[in-house]
């Protein structure tokens, strides 16, 4: 009796998981194609695929593809999966959904830290090299969150906590600023346009350095999905199975700063995707379980992401948005809708 | 020899490296169930924390089947060891189900995947604490009395030798305290082990085979619940007043209301109780007589009336109870008759009841 009610359950779940599954890959594909075929120069589907096929051939096209479009559709994926799956870390490690890279001002902390390295470190050296970029936005990412986790043991809080994370963001934001005054005019340039956030000008081995870096913190936190299984009962009973609490958070905390800071090396502060995308992912799926979660809230970013650059790319062409102005305007009411949902239930 | 499942010896509890209660020693055998009661902010939660390993020792050995508490592994802890804590947990979509399940947590492998045993346990264990209904539901959209039984399943697909519960049963109706307190006595009678805070300090003496009086700074009395709940004892544990709790039945009363008796109450064989309850509420002071000692009404006018005239059991009313209760009726301004069944033995409260209906204050409750 018991069997025969449980195994159509867990069949049932598993059946919508991988329909979310299938749908998530399938938009996926969809926005990706979308992003190598249309912008300035349209190119129909059949020649995007042979050119693609056909590696980096002579004609013009494959020239775009293959040199602006392709590492900008792909970073735009990456980094977008890194943003979600930085989120969902950062809400299962303060146990409020409305914590994120951008609202706890980690990306901000990255921010400034990027920001003092283009301008003084890496003056005259030419273009940026990733790897400093990623220290030192790693750096300005975890001295942010070192930040909160003191303030964290002060104000128990969640709802200050994260105030004092917005709080972080503005001294961040304004730091830069300041940099932004005193710096050359060439470096203003650069750093402007990189400060508002933005996935053009991708080029292979930034692709090659973020899928790396992103590639080792999320394999490294789906290897964690069993104990965030038993942190979201609360620490008391993940203590009691087992799960070795200071070890576990610190884990969290330096996977989820990892991911944050390498989105904030290459494409600058991107808001809201962190929030917004777990939360729908979760609906979605219907459960919080981190097996399922973890890979549908990478795929979600990834799409999300993509789709937002596409917008900014081709909404206003030849001018193109910020980044977190188009993820803004998406993901902002998102969250917006999920304060009134908790709110409805006590 | 007979070894202890669980031993403490020279355990000092507290938290932030204060120490809360010192020098505690216990000695608990396989499948006993112990209860701690104590006032509020006794630390009985602070022992139980500790006991769990969720707080540090602050000094002391704790031993769990012969292994040093502080030596074992999480894992091995966890396959000894359940909890029930009082933190309240509230997590994001989880089915009663799901939240189960997190008891398999030291059995799983590296993903934490369940494999069909394991949901065959997780069912069972939501069975066993009925609740196998709400599998489907948001943990988060049940009732408190199902959330802690469904949190009880959980401990129970740990598959404990021990389970250390914080008050279990706050936030409970009557009907689900018992039921599961019955299925920690289930647990206990297969051998578990039951360690428990509990604010009933009536279900406690039912409950268990072994009360620790938690008070001050350091553990007041330990024993079997016979020794433990004499009035005076429990009295002095809570800080309550004289009459407040009956050691027989665990109840619990509100103060007496003091002064002279002004109502005189007659009644046998438990006609009284309900009068004596309505004269509390109101707070009139009242007597009560004449009750043989055997009979419910006279245990309860004890905690209750300002002065009681009683008789030994099985024997005539004597002259000096009879006056004794005459002299009382004549002082009172209002004498209630809620019923007095006459026998052999009491023929005489026949004769006191007459001599009360020619009183102006008489009442009868009788039709």
């Amino acid at each position: 009796m018991e069997n025969r009610h449980s195994m159509p359950d867990a069949r049932g779940c598993r059946w919508h998981y991988g329909l979310v599954f299938a749908a998530l890959i399938a938009a996926l594909l969809a926005v990706a194609v979308l992003n190598v075929a249309t912008g300035s120069v349209s190119i129909p589907a059949g020649r995007v695929i042979r050119a693609l096929l056909g590696g980096e051939g002579e004609s013009a096209e494959a020239g775009i593809i293959w040199k602006i479009r392709l590492p900008r559709a792909l970073m735009a994926a990456l980094l977008g999966g890194a943003l979600a799956l930085s989120g969902f870390l950062l809400q299962t490690f303060f146990a409020n959904p409305i914590a994120g890279p951008f609202v706890l001002g980690i990306s901000s902390g990255a921010k400034l830290a990027v920001a003092l390295t283009l301008v003084f470190a890496l003056r005259g050296a030419g273009a940026a090299s990733s790897g400093a970029l990623i220290a030192a936005a790693f750096a300005g990412s975890l001295l942010a969150v070192g930040f909160i986790l003191l303030l964290s043991r002060k104000l128990k809080h969640a709802a200050t906590l994260l105030v004092a994370g917005i709080m972080i963001g503005y001294i961040c934001s304004a730091a830069t600023e300041f940099i932004v005054t005193f710096a050359d005019d060439a470096d203003i340039v650069n750093l402007h346009g990189w400060s508002q956030g933005s996935f053009s000008g991708m080029s292979w081995p930034g692709v090659g350095a973020a899928a790396l870096a992103v590639g080792i913190a999320a394999a490294g936190a789906f290897m964690l999905s069993k104990p965030i299984g038993a942190y979201q009962l609360g620490e008391t009973y993940a203590r009691s199975l087992g799960v070795n609490i200071r070890a576990f958070r610190a884990a969290l905390i330096l996977l989820a700063s990892a991911l944050a800071a390498t989105v904030t090396a290459f494409a600058g502060p991107v808001s809201f995707v962190g929030i917004a995308v777990p939360y729908l992912i979760k609906r979605m799926l219907n459960t919080s379980k981190p097996l399922a979660v973890i890979p549908a809230s990478f795929l979600g970013g990834a799409v999300f992401c993509m789709a937002c650059d596409w917008i900014a790319r081709t909404a206003f062409a030849p001018t193109e948005l910020n980044i977190s102005t188009v993820t803004s305007v998406f993901g902002a009411p998102v969250v917006i809708a999920m304060m009134l949902r908790r709110r409805e239930r006590p | 020899m007979n070894r202890c499942y669980l031993t403490a010896r020279g355990m000092t509890v507290g938290y932030d490296g204060v120490p809360l209660i010192r020098d505690i020693a216990l000695e608990i055998e396989r499948g006993e169930i112990v209860a701690l009661i104590g006032p509020n902010g006794s630390g009985k939660s602070t022992i139980l924390k500790s006991l769990a390993r969720q707080l540090r020792l602050l000094g002391g050995q704790v031993f769990v089947d012969g292994e040093e508490l502080q030596r074992l592994s999480g894992g091995n802890l966890a396959r000894k060891m359940a909890v029930m804590l009082t933190d309240r947990t509230k997590p994001e979509l989880m089915t009663c189900r799901d939240v189960a399940a997190v008891g398999r947590y030291p059995y799983t492998g590296r993903l934490g995947l369940l494999t069909d045993a394991d949901e065959a346990k997780v069912d069972a264990a939501l069975a066993a604490v009925q609740a196998l209904e709400l599998r489907d539901r948001d943990f988060n959209a049940i009732s408190d009395g199902q959330r802690q039984r469904v949190l009880l399943a959980r401990a129970i697909c740990q598959e404990p030798e021990i389970i250390v519960l914080d008050e279990p049963t706050s936030y409970l109706d009557i009907r689900h305290k018992i039921q599961l307190l019955s299925i920690l006595r289930d647990m206990a009678r297969q051998g578990i082990t039951v360690i428990l805070s509990l604010h009933e300090i009536d279900l406690a003496r039912k409950l268990a085979d072994r009360i620790i009086c938690v008070k001050g700074d350091t553990i007041a009395r330990c024993g079997a619940p016979e020794e433990i709940f004499d009035e005076a004892a429990i009295r002095e544990l809570y800080d309550l007043d004289e009459g407040a709790f009956d050691p027989m039945f665990g109840s619990v009363e509100l103060p007496r209301p003091m002064g002279a008796p002004r109502t005189f109450v007659l009644s046998a064989c438990g006609t009284g109780a309900p009068v004596y309850r309505a004269l509390q509420r109101s707070g009139e002071p009242f007597a009560a007589g004449i009750l043989y000692e055997n009979d419910v009404d006279c245990r309860l006018a004890r905690r209750l009336a300002a002065e009681v005239v009683t008789e030994r059991p099985f024997m005539p009313v004597s002259d000096a109870a009879f006056e004794r209760a005459l002299a009382l009726m004549r002082g009172c301004e209002r004498i209630i008759d809620a019923g007095v069944e006459i026998g052999e033995t009491n023929a005489r409260m026949a004769e006191l009841i007459e001599l009360a209906r020619q009183l102006p204050g008489y009442n009868t409750l009788l039709n």
